[in-house]
């Protein structure tokens, strides 16, 4: 039976919804680099979700870049047009608060909560999301189950908070993004060598940005520059408009 | 003789003038060592007498009985009492802790005496009507009261009489310590009493002295126009109010009592629903309360007491004064779980221990933004509620240049701050690592390579140093101590932050060797 004109339109209205997994009038953070956003299917970090972030490695650099990308969003998303608190859950306590001023998360937007276990860890991310009072929830786990994962998602969605889930490495071989996760977008950081300078000393920091997982897009791969003191990422400098590198690299060190 | 050196008429003779209560603007605990001195007598203190400043002359105000005895009197000058008795221990007077004294008396009074309590200059009113039967009538009430009073170390003088004026009169002017006027003969009870002991101004004391009216009875025959016009209008008052023509009600103090809500159950509950609604009740009830009194709470205990008769107790706090019911009624449904009900609870009572006055606030203009700190409060109880208040913190800056020194925690409600826009790293290690097989020139070039946990990093690019002082005020071995920090990047893109202690230079400031202290991303 062909289709009336009506009911092709409106299989078509139906097909766009499905495309798009989520209301895109939901409010999402740009990241402000193009080659990010166009590649993210809500062409930013959706606001109202969680998302999972990790080392590329378990070494500490990693893990330190790992941690400035979530300070730098949680800086943005606590940010001036938002003027809420970030709720930073931790159970180590090895975080330095000046290096996350320098990412933009000044001691005044974000106040921390120190955890027992993931178990208390979860459920406090959690209690913090529904009051729905908070910019943004950061929360340091190793493991995180499902089933947590799922609550965390729906209280996000219900309180409008997003949850950036600051997975840490348990054993040197297993990746925490190989668990399986309600997270929209799984991330994972790790540095990489920087730009020689022409002169001794070290440039602005530079991450591997991989998109390992999103709902409703595309995986993607990048390197980017750090975190500015606002919080903001950059896309290094095409070739031809760098520095010429110097002959030999190690002779910056000295 | 001029009139400021003239002794007080009392000493000249004349016994009628008015002699203020001796034990006036004493401590308890003087009136604790005396009786301690006079029972050992081997140890007698010094003749006590207090004294406080009017104008350019000291006044004795209290003395001991040992200084009585030795014809020290209030009201004498403090250089002549100094003069008659040699070795005369001479204390200011604190007025000020004899009013807090009096006032917790006054307190402790409305607690268990009386509810009409009030506390005056050097003495307590009590409104007996309707409760001295209590105590089996008015004698053995006062009685009670001194017996009190002498355990606390203090002495006193009670009378009971149908008016206040009355009463202050008999108390500091009769014989006894105790005197109860019966009913209707203030007018008689007064009447043999000095003119001082109504409560008169000293003008209106030395006019009545000058006129030759000595005692009370003096002036009750006496016409009211001209009595006014000599001794002030003030004065005929004061007379009234003794003989009770005028009324002069006692204003009682009021002691605070906690904002409280109750629920006395029928049936015992045992089940978490169950508690839950009186949970609901009682907050409702708790917070009608504190709205009538302008309170806000800032920590609430609910006390359940079970069949057995044993109490369950939950105290939670608030980072600020609330009420709001929602809030309170969420944060106390997250102890449910933490309350045994046993065989069932019979009485349930929500008690805010500590309130806090809490008024209508304006609200920031949507302009200008919220106060972001407003909303914070109950996300802070509601965490809180969970782990504790002491696991919620926010970091804030110390003024240290050593980094483990410059962070330190403060409350989650406390400002924040800002620390120097030196490089700093986001994990810095709990203690700093040593580093080993480190090649590096001296004096202040970074390292070319080094091994840390096992593995061999080749430095690629380097930044410092940056010298960090010890602290010589705080510890000796930083008098000389030096670190020189540097940021090194690996050939894997690894950046950290090293740091080797001593200039490379001086060996006092340390001896070379190198560590690993935090990472940059």
């Amino acid at each position: 039976m062909p289709a009336t004109p009506d009911a092709t339109r409106e299989i078509a209205a139906l097909r766009d919804q499905i495309a798009v997994p989520h209301r895109t009038d939901r409010p999402v953070l740009p990241f402000g680099v193009a080659a990010i956003d166009d590649q993210l299917c809500r062409a930013g970090l959706a606001i109202d979700a969680i998302h999972d972030v990790a080392p590329a490695s378990s070494r500490l650099s990693d893990d330190a870049a790992a941690t400035l990308f979530v300070g730098g969003l949680a800086a943005r998303l606590t940010g001036v047009h938002r003027r809420r608190q970030a709720l930073w859950v931790l159970t180590r306590s090895d975080l330095y608060a000046p290096g996350l001023e320098q990412a933009g998360l000044t001691s005044d937007r974000v106040f921390f909560a120190e955890a027992r276990d993931d178990a208390q860890a979860l459920a406090l991310a959690e209690d913090g999301v529904r009051e729905g009072a908070l910019g943004a929830v950061v929360v340091e786990v190793r493991r995180a189950p499902m089933v947590a994962t799922r609550r965390l998602q729906l209280a996000a969605a219900e309180g409008g908070t997003p949850v950036l889930m600051l997975r840490r490495w348990r054993r040197a071989a297993t990746c925490p993004l190989g668990e399986l996760s309600a997270a929209v977008t799984r991330w994972r950081i790790g540095s990489t060598p920087s730009a020689p300078l022409g002169v001794p000393g070290v440039g602005r920091a530079r991450w591997t940005v991989d998109l390992v997982r999103q709902r409703g897009g595309e995986p993607f791969s990048l390197i980017v520059e750090a975190c500015d003191d606002q919080g903001r990422l950059a896309l290094p400098a095409a070739a031809r408009d760098r520095a010429a590198a110097p002959e030999r690299a190690v002779a910056r060190a000295a | 003789m001029p009139r400021h050196q003239r002794p007080p008429g009392r000493e000249l003779g004349r016994r009628s003038e008015a002699a203020s209560h001796p034990f006036k603007g004493r401590d308890a605990t003087d009136g604790a060592t005396q009786v301690a001195a006079d029972q050992s007598p081997r140890h007698a203190l010094a003749p006590l007498v207090l004294v406080t400043t009017a104008g350019q002359r000291q006044i004795v105000t209290a003395a001991c009985p040992a200084a009585r005895a030795l014809g020290l009197m209030p009201g004498m000058a403090a250089t002549q009492a100094r003069a008659l008795v040699p070795g005369l221990d001479v204390r200011p007077a604190d007025t000020e802790a004899d009013g807090a004294a009096i006032y917790r008396l006054a307190l402790h009074a409305v607690r268990h005496w009386t509810p009409g309590a009030a506390p005056t200059v050097d003495g307590l009113l009590l409104d007996l009507t309707g409760a001295a039967h209590l105590f089996g009538g008015e004698a053995r009430f006062c009685r009670r009261v001194v017996a009190f009073c002498r355990r606390l170390g203090l002495t006193a003088r009670i009378a009971v009489a149908d008016t206040l004026g009355a009463a202050h009169a008999v108390a500091r002017h009769a014989s006894g310590p105790v005197t109860v006027v019966p009913l209707g003969g203030a007018a008689a009870t007064v009447a043999p009493l000095p003119v001082a002991a109504l409560r008169l101004t000293p003008e209106a004391i030395a006019a009545a002295a000058r006129f030759g009216l000595d005692r009370i009875g003096d002036l009750l025959p006496m016409p009211r126009a001209p009595l006014a016009r000599r001794l002030g209008l003030a004065a005929v008052e004061r007379l009234d109010q003794a003989l009770g023509r005028v009324a002069e009600p006692i204003v009682a103090i009021v002691p605070f009592e906690a904002p409280a809500a109750e629920r006395r159950l029928l049936e015992p509950i045992g089940t978490a629903e169950a508690i839950a609604t009186v949970i609901a009740d009682i907050v409702r009830d708790l917070v009608d309360a504190l709205r009538q009194r302008g309170l806000g709470a800032r920590t609430v205990e609910l006390v359940a007491t079970r069949v057995d008769g044993r109490d369950e107790r939950q105290v939670i706090g608030m980072s600020r004064a609330t009420r709001d019911g929602a809030h309170l009624r969420r944060m106390l449904c997250q102890r449910i779980e933490r309350i045994d009900p046993g065989l069932g609870l019979e009485v349930v009572r929500l008690i805010a221990i500590r309130a806090e006055p809490l008024a209508a606030t304006a609200i920031a203009s949507a302009l200008a933004g919220g106060d972001p700190a407003t909303d914070l409060a109950v996300t802070v109880d509601r965490l809180a509620g969970r782990i504790g208040e002491s696991a919620l913190f926010r970091v804030r800056p110390v003024e240290s240049d050593v980094p483990e020194r410059a962070v330190a925690r403060a409350g989650v409600l406390a400002p924040g701050g800002t620390w120097p826009a030196w490089k700093r790293p986001v994990r810095l290690l709990r203690r700093p690592e040593v580093l080993t097989n480190v090649v590096a020139l001296l004096p202040d070039h970074p390292p070319r390579r080094f091994a840390w946990r096992g593995a061999t990093h080749a430095v690629v690019a380097g930044d410092g140093p940056e010298r960090i002082h010890g602290e010589w005020w705080r510890r000796d071995a930083e008098i000389d101590a030096i670190r020189d920090y540097y940021r090194v990047e690996d050939e894997a893109g690894a950046r950290f932050w090293l740091f080797r202690r001593g200039d490379g230079v001086d060996p006092a400031t340390g001896d070379l060797s190198w560590y690993m202290h935090g990472l940059f991303g």
